[in-house]
């Protein structure tokens, strides 16, 4: 089993009790988890991603057991290996592409140097064609460049499986087509499970292989197509 | 003019002093207040702001309940160091603190509050140690707003009055700052002194406040 996940979360906030509760487990390579906003999507994302603690029930990966409430186990964030993208990328604005990439293979106290470029950054920006702004700060790339960015800072660590937020999101419609093309061709050479959530039909179409709807925070039977 | 220098230099080491713990503190509760979810965090909040509106002689007072003699703090300094801290420069070091205390509290809460959540999340998955998550995330990501209010409380710690009179006195090259100077020397009648003095102290205080406007972040990103 790829994912196998059964949890519980309440959120609230003043005036608004939302209940996420769902199972699922699946085996395909790709998982897409689709549903209208605030059905609860990213929040299973970042459950899943341990960066939020559900109350009650067990995530699994691969066989290994992430977070079992009930026999106590929560293997944090930074041990569990996930390549996370972010819906707004999240790249590190003070630092340069180079160091984002670079960023997780140095575990100490201190930000990769500016111009240090190890084998597994160089062969990353040479995927994604970065070289030319590898030395640019975030906030002076385009939209695909910055997502290109965050994807090869996720894929830099040797990670179990990616987890993608609205990965073409925050771009514009000809753009979006690219780059899903790209990451199609990416995910096909590498073979790498992937959990993706969206809310764009052709998302779901390209990418899932096994689907699963949201709404509301439950996950209902997605309709037929 | 002679009498200037000692109560300049003193006042640049109690200001410095007080900068170095007020960093200290101010970047650990600022952090803890702004990430932090506990009861009677606001309480605190306030509490640490008091200092800032509380008329200085009022802190004063406090601090002398606190480490005088019969406080409770100086007793027991006194009994297991031998130390006294009143009509000291340290004791003038604390006052000052005291009182910039929420000069960096403040700053170093909203710089902690503007930095984005998700890179902090961001470096977690890439496999940081939450120590590590706040050295390489959120203190370079926060440190300009910090050090806009350092700059802000070594103004203030310069120009200390109130409470160091109180807590340390005035006594010529041993606890009399520079500002408590200003006020002796007005009321012996040496002006020219006092002008001086005051033009110094003027002057410094311009340049920490241009640094630290040049600093201070602007509300962009």
């Amino acid at each position: 089993m790829n994912f196998d996940v059964a949890i519980a979360k309440t959120l609230t906030t003043p005036g608004r009790r939302f209940e996420l509760d769902l199972r699922f487990a699946t085996d395909a390579r790709w998982t897409v988890v689709h549903g209208p906003s605030g059905a609860g999507k990213s929040l299973l994302l970042q459950a899943v991603a341990g960066l939020v603690r559900p109350e009650r029930g067990r995530i699994a990966f691969g066989g290994a057991v992430l977070f079992d409430a009930a026999a106590g186990v929560d293997v944090p964030a930074r041990a569990r290996r996930f390549g996370y993208v972010f819906q707004d990328y999240a790249l590190f604005p003070q630092l340069n592409v180079r160091q984002n990439i670079a960023f997780g293979l140095q575990r100490g106290a201190f930000n990769p140097r500016r111009d240090a470029c190890p084998p597994a950054v160089r062969h990353w920006l040479a995927a994604f064609e970065l070289e030319a702004v590898a030395g640019q700060r975030p906030h002076q790339l385009s939209g695909g460049q910055r997502q290109r960015v965050a994807l090869a800072r996720a894929l830099v660590g040797e990670p179990v499986a990616l987890l993608l937020d609205e990965p073409f999101a925050a771009l514009d419609p000809d753009l979006r087509a690219r780059m899903r093309d790209e990451l199609q061709g990416l995910l096909e050479r590498i073979s790498l499970p992937m959990l993706m959530i969206t809310h764009d039909a052709e998302d779901i179409a390209r990418f899932g292989q096994a689907r699963l709807r949201l709404e509301g925070g439950r996950p209902v039977e997605a309709p037929a197509g | 003019m002679d009498a200037a220098w000692p109560a300049l230099a003193l006042s640049l080491k109690v200001a410095l002093w007080a900068s170095a713990i007020d960093l200290v503190l101010g970047v650990a509760l600022g952090c803890l207040l702004a990430r932090a979810r506990f009861p009677g965090r606001e309480l605190l909040d306030a509490l640490l702001t008091l200092p800032m509106v509380l008329p200085p002689t009022v802190l004063g007072y406090y601090l002398l309940v606190l480490l005088g003699r019969r406080g409770w703090l100086g007793t027991w300094l006194l009994a297991q160091f031998g130390v006294s801290l009143i009509f000291t420069w340290q004791g003038a070091v604390i006052a000052a603190s005291v009182v910039s205390l929420p000069l960096v509290l403040r700053s170093a809460r909203a710089a902690f509050e503007d930095v984005n959540p998700q890179l902090e999340a961001a470096a977690r998955v890439l496999g940081l140690p939450e120590w590590a998550v706040f050295l390489r995330v959120s203190l370079p990501l926060a440190w300009r707003g910090i050090l806009a209010g350092l700059l802000l409380a070594f103004a203030r710690g310069l120009g200390e009055f109130g409470a160091t009179l109180m807590v340390a006195g005035s006594l010529p090259g041993r606890t009399q700052t520079l500002s408590i100077a200003v006020y002796e020397a007005v009321q012996a009648g040496q002006d020219d002194l006092a002008a001086a003095m005051v033009g110094v102290i003027s002057l410094t205080c311009i340049v920490v406040l241009v640094a630290a406007r040049r600093l201070a972040p602007r509300r962009i990103r």
